[in-house]
């Protein structure tokens, strides 16, 4: 029975993805004075994209063709583990937090070989750039998930929640910190601006549109929606993780209904934050990244130090 | 004292300490000197802040009047003197910039570790709450030498003695009920006479050595090289 | 029963090092034969056929192989009976001094590093006739090459199953004998006789420190046998002089930074099966070692011991990893990733060592079973990529990056053996390697239950550290695969190789890659297994392990952690044919149509505009610039009246190891310093060395006085 539970909460995490892009996109135009698409433009986008045929270049081999699918099915597998709208679900064991990164490197290096598997420069240079991203932003989250670990004394996801939950309205210095520290670790793996643009393809301004330059038809369509999981799972860690109240702790339908309105109110609130960020700022240059992912590793640090220094007792 | 158990008044003040730490260290790696003087006022629009909360947490209320005398001084008046000072030099486009800024932000976490290390037994002795902060008092003020030490300009030079002066201030508010009130008057009165004096006394330096790099000062030197 | 497959691998291989001497002895044996079995000519046939000057080099070469094959599978047979026992086995050898037997135990944590070494022989003697048949046609004998595998193979062994100092010594020192004349196998090659010789000097500079160490333990006991030190009670300083003796020793034959130049340079210049038994199970031994010595010899330990293999452990990984990104020799690449691991596995030791000295011993027994799992791990993903670039070497002729690219196409078997190598190194789930990690880094994390606040912030750091290496790693490994498998094809070799023809040298790696599956997707049987090791070795084992069943992983507590790799690769699996079905085959059966690459419109799109390695490392290169020696130079050739047009335009880049400039050069200057100052005793005049004769006679008559 939770299990079904767990199967169709994962459903909706990755069918309601596409709403959180629409949402996202009309924040930003209404903050560039533009009209927005519908809210549910994303979903015909991803649609169109399944009924087309794919276009492969010759030189590209079978990782090429499986990429869209591993992507694809390690996010979800993701969306699987996290407590979207109820904690306590089996699937929050199969797996903590090392092994949700650890899910993330899996898609990421697949996506990285399929962008150099064409033999082009786009690609190549695609998948140096986001190995580059990537790595300097490893230390940051682990280091989030280290202060996290610290509190809670666990990196289950759903234990962690728990105990936020338990020690009710606590304001920890090290929470915050980590929470900051995950904000711009966040906006860099999803390859949002400052980090990256999700709407050029100009060679020197491009990270992941590089690598999956050469994608078409349904295979696009699968990174696409991929992507837009991925920045859902970032938000829904950023707002259970730290402000976990709403969630549902049984699984009655009306608790479960108070879980997904809540959800949904903080991730709307959260999205027009990221919205402000992506109108306000400018997209940095490539080697400026390493300033700011080390301006967010220092965050999580300051946050470690003040944990050991302020909270505990000696 | 576990940081679930307190009060939420007593968590704001650790989270502000926090926030503190935090400003010195983005001074650290700051080399627009604009903008450090701007993070210099945040550090101490937030001392003030937080001597406003542990008037209340400590139940004394003349640290309310401290609060008022840190965010007149510190928080606005010094930094726009220090800005006006800055922008009439002409300091303001230049940028300085640090050689090694990933070895001075190591040494400035292993300041923060050892401040750590070394408050640890005066952390023990006391019931007082918020005393856990006196770590970080240290810390900001050790970090405010290193900020004298790493950088070249004059100007980032008084910024750091002010902000070890912050330091001691934020020391001495959380592990006594505050200093007494003479006390207090008079080390604001001297900090604010220390940056009018700067401010003369850069005039008179870059009219002579014309610059304000104090590396430039050993050019003053009396012995014969 | 365990000690005798234990022996019969160690003789076993012994045989096939004898038995390679006979390679070039063909005619002697023809008529050796003849004349002894003239009396049965059916036999003598057969023996006729096989000593024929078509078939014997063939025969010849399987038969060594299958030598080192029996040794590998009784060498697992051994340590599968002693795991499954929990048995102690001790015996005593009639060789040695005759006050001093040699005295042999075979436990559980022996038993452990044979399965490794097992392991990995099976794979090497499956790869080997392929492999080697190409160097029968050259100019060095493989007499030479089989009698020092051989002799490398027992000298292994019998490291593990030495129980008293001068044994393990003996072993020790035959281990490095014999694989420097295997690392010097192609000497023509200056680089090569050069990478020997620093392989020798540093092995026996190792193996000195080494005995110093025994040489402290065995000052205090009274004896060399490991019973009498164990039962000998040392002060926190001898006890520390001990330690860092055996962690210079160990660490210098392991490749521990700043010990580890003699690994880059020696790896690549042996043949590919040797490297991959060098890398993935000599360093191992000397981790062995390193156990042995501080965990069962010594009888308490100290945090700050801990605290220095933590440090050492950390630079290590990082240095080896950000090295090993910058190498375009595959062999090379591979040498400084065995850098990053060795250090990956000290982190373990370094935290086990800090937990157990402030007595939290089931958190010290995770992290050696950490250590232990990682060191199986890598024995098998980096000999599967050093079978894998023996492979690519014999068929291409190739050994740098630069010049491979489109393997995928020209030996997509091969190609699928070397993926999964490359994810399990990467530390991705549902692979081995992750397995390993995640269980360091929960070790990392219970860091809570420390007293000491200033250790309790260096680990969180450490653990920091850890998670750049392994993400460093997936980039390394993501540019070597990508280069050299994926893309258009940058050389004319590679462009015209085959699939690799002989089956051995294919099931050789696709055996090590079955187990990097398996131990990935079942790690808890596994870890299970670690802690009988851990039992006798430390006393304390992981309870909770199994505690939600054989297909989950639980270290500490179900509610700290867990992680379950085979509902992952199930939720993978069904949700890989899920969307396989809803997007392909429900959905039309719509075909992908093949055309040329986009080329924005430019065309003429060729191999030479790809990424090539250097040019994907540099972004790495740029960022951790100060670690490395980096010289890079433009040489611009001018012509024209004001030299303005330039002709030719050269590019220099050469990154190389800034611990030759900060370690061993000034080491070297200072030795070569002191033994200048020394030899002005040699003065050549006559009447000084009479007049030493003159005081040495003084002295002695007043000492006699």
């Amino acid at each position: 029975m939770a299990w079904l539970l767990a199967l169709l909460q994962t459903l909706l995490f990755i069918a309601s993805a596409p709403i959180l892009a629409g949402w996202l996109k009309k924040v930003k135009c209404r903050l560039q004075n533009r009209r927005a698409p519908s809210l549910f433009q994303p979903y015909r986008d991803l649609r169109k994209l399944w009924r087309k045929e794919p276009v492969v270049a010759h030189p590209a081999s079978w990782i090429f063709k499986a990429t869209p699918y591993i992507v694809l099915s390690t996010t979800v597998l993701t969306a699987s583990i996290i407590p979207l709208i109820a904690v306590n679900l089996p699937t929050a064991k199969v797996a903590d937090v090392v092994v949700l990164i650890g899910f993330f490197a899996l898609g990421r290096f697949f996506l990285a070989l399929a962008g150099m598997d064409i033999g082009t420069a786009f690609g190549g240079m695609g998948s140096s750039r986001e190995m580059m991203v990537s790595s300097l932003a490893e230390p940051a989250m682990l280091m989030a998930v280290f202060t996290l670990a610290m509190s809670a004394s666990t990196t289950n996801l759903s234990e962690a929640m728990k105990y936020v939950l338990d020690t009710g309205l606590v304001l920890r210095p090290s929470f915050v910190f980590a929470m900051l520290g995950l904000m711009l670790v966040a906006v860099a793996e999803t390859g949002r601006i400052p980090v990256d643009n999700p709407t050029t393809h100009l060679e020197l301004t491009m990270i992941h549109e590089a690598m999956i330059l050469e994608y078409s038809g349904r295979h696009l369509g699968l990174i696409e929606w991929a992507s837009q999981i991925k920045l859902m799972i970032y938000g829904v860690l950023i707002v259970n993780i730290f402000f976990p109240w709403g969630i549902a702790q049984d699984f009655s339908l009306r608790s479960l209904g108070v879980g997904a309105l809540s959800l949904g109110l903080k991730l709307i609130g959260l999205t027009v934050l990221l919205g402000l960020s992506e109108v306000i700022l400018a997209k940095m240059r490539v080697f400026r990244v390493q300033e700011y992912l080390s301006f967010a590793y220092l965050l999580t640090l300051l946050g470690m130090l003040s944990h050991i220094i302020l909270e505990i007792q000696h | 004292m576990e940081i679930t158990q307190l009060s939420h008044y007593q968590q704001a003040i650790l989270l502000l300490a926090a926030l503190i730490a935090l400003t010195s260290f983005l001074m650290l790696g700051q080399s627009r000197l604009l903008r450090l003087v701007f993070i210099f006022a945040v550090q101490g629009i937030l001392l003030s802040i937080t001597t406003a909360l542990a008037a209340d947490v400590l139940d004394s209320p003349h640290l309310y009047i401290s609060a008022l005398l840190t965010l007149s001084l510190k928080g606005i008046f010094i930094p726009i003197m220090l800005q006006r000072l800055v922008i009439n030099m002409g300091l303001h486009r230049d940028m300085e910039t640090l050689r090694n800024p990933a070895r001075v932000m190591m040494a400035g976490t292993g300041l923060m570790v050892f401040s750590y290390y070394v408050c640890l037994p005066i952390v023990k002795l006391s019931p007082l709450i918020t005393l856990n902060t006196i770590a970080i008092s240290m810390a900001v003020v050790l970090l405010g030498m290193l900020l004298m030490i790493t950088r070249r300009q004059a100007v980032a030079h008084v910024v750091g003695f002010m902000s070890i002066e912050n330091g001691l201030f934020f020391a001495a508010v959380v592990s006594t009920y505050g200093m007494p009130m003479v006390v207090e008057l008079g080390i604001a009165f001297d900090v604010l006479v220390a940056a009018v004096l700067f401010g003369v006394f850069f005039f008179h330096i870059r009219s002579s050595i014309d610059s304000l790099d104090v590396d430039q000062l050993n050019r003053l030197s009396e012995v014969e090289k | 029963m365990s000690l005798f497959f234990a022996y019969l691998s160690v003789v076993a291989a012994l045989v096939s090092g004898l038995a390679a001497l006979a390679t070039d002895k063909r005619s002697e044996l023809d008529r050796l034969a003849t004349s002894l079995l003239r009396r049965w000519p059916k036999l003598h046939a057969r023996a006729q056929c096989v000593f024929s000057a078509t078939h014997y080099a063939e025969y010849h070469r399987n038969s060594l192989f299958i030598l080192l094959g029996v040794s590998g599978v009784s060498a697992v047979l051994a340590s599968a009976m002693a795991l499954f026992s929990g048995s102690v086995v001790t015996d005593t050898l009639p060789f040695g001094l005759p006050w001093l037997h040699w005295h042999i135990r075979f436990d559980a944590l022996s038993a452990f590093f044979y399965l490794i070494i097992g392991l990995v022989l099976v794979a090497v003697s499956l790869f080997g006739p392929g492999y080697v048949r190409e160097f029968e046609h050259g100019k060095h004998s493989l007499s030479v090459l089989g009698f020092f595998t051989g002799l490398f193979v027992a000298g292994m062994e019998l490291v593990l199953l030495a129980d008293d100092a001068f044994f393990f010594v003996i072993a020790w020192e035959l281990m490095s004998v014999s694989s420097y004349f295997l690392v010097a196998f192609q000497h023509e090659q200056a680089s090569n006789r050069r990478a020997a010789f620093l392989y020798l000097l540093m092995a026996v500079i190792g193996a000195i420190s080494i005995i110093l160490a025994y040489g402290v333990l065995a000052g205090f006991s009274g004896g060399l046998t490991f019973d009498q030190f164990r039962s000998v009670k040392l002060t926190p300083v001898w006890a520390s002089v001990a330690f860092v003796l055996a962690l210079i020793g160990f660490g210098m034959k392991a490749g521990l930074v700043p010990f580890h130049a003699w690994l880059p340079e020696a790896h690549p210049a042996a043949p590919s099966h040797i490297s991959a038994l060098m890398s993935g199970v000599m360093l191992k031994v000397a981790v062995y070692g390193f156990i042995r010595f501080t965990f069962d010899l010594l009888d308490e330990v100290y945090w700050q011991w801990g605290l220095v293999a933590l440090l050492l452990g950390t630079a290590s990984a990082v240095l080896g990893i950000l090295y090993a990104m910058q190498q375009q020799n595959l062999k090379r690449l591979l040498a400084y990733s065995s850098v990053e691991n060795i250090g990956i596995i000290f982190i373990a030791l370094g935290l086990a060592l800090i937990f157990f000295s402030s007595g939290q011993a089931r958190l010290g027994t995770l992290g050696i079973i950490a250590a232990l799992m990682h060191c199986l791990n890598h024995a098998l993903f980096k000999s599967l990529l050093f079978l894998g670039a023996g492979a690519i070497l014999h068929n291409t002729h190739e050994q740098s990056l630069e010049n491979m690219g489109g393997l995928i196409h020209r030996m997509p078997k091969l190609s699928g053996i070397f993926l999964i190598g490359c994810l399990s190194i990467s530390a991705l789930p549902p692979f081995n390697g992750f397995v390993s990690e995640w269980l360091i880094f929960q070790t990392a994390l219970q860091t809570g239950n420390l007293d000491s606040g200033v250790i309790r912030s260096l680990i969180p750091t450490a653990s920091a550290v850890l998670a750049l290496t392994s993400a460093l790693a997936a980039g390394c490994f993501v540019n070597v695969y990508g280069v050299a498998f994926l893309g258009l094809p940058r050389s004319k070799h590679v462009a015209s190789c085959h699939e690799v023809s002989h089956q051995g040298m294919l099931v050789g790696p696709a055996f090590l890659a079955v187990f990097c599956v398996l131990f990935g997707v079942f790690p808890t049987p596994l870890i299970e297994t670690l802690n009988v090791v851990t039992g006798q070795l430390v006393g304390s084992t992981l309870p909770q392990v199994s505690a939600l069943g054989w297909l989950w992983v639980s270290p500490v507590a179900k509610e700290v952690a867990s992680y379950s790799p085979f509902l992952v690769l199930l939720g993978i699996l069904v949700t890989v044919s899920a969307c396989y079905q809803v997007f392909y085959l429900r959905s039309g059966r719509l075909e992908s149509r093949r055309a040329d690459t986009w080329d924005c419109g430019f065309g003429g799109l060729n191999a030479r505009m790809q990424y090539t390695s250097t040019g994907f490392v540099m972004p790495f290169r740029r960022i951790f610039q100060p670690v490395f020696d980096i010289d890079e130079r433009i040489e611009e050739q001018k012509s024209g009246p004001d030299g303005f047009h330039t002709q030719r335009l050269r590019y220099h880049l050469h990154v190389s190891d800034i611990s030759w400039g900060y370690v061993y050069q000034p080491v070297a200057r200072s030795v070569l310093g002191l033994s200048r100052w020394v030899s002005r005793i040699q003065t050549g005049n006559i009447r000084t060395y009479l007049a030493y004769s003159f005081f040495t006679l003084l002295i002695l008559l007043w000492g006699i006085s």
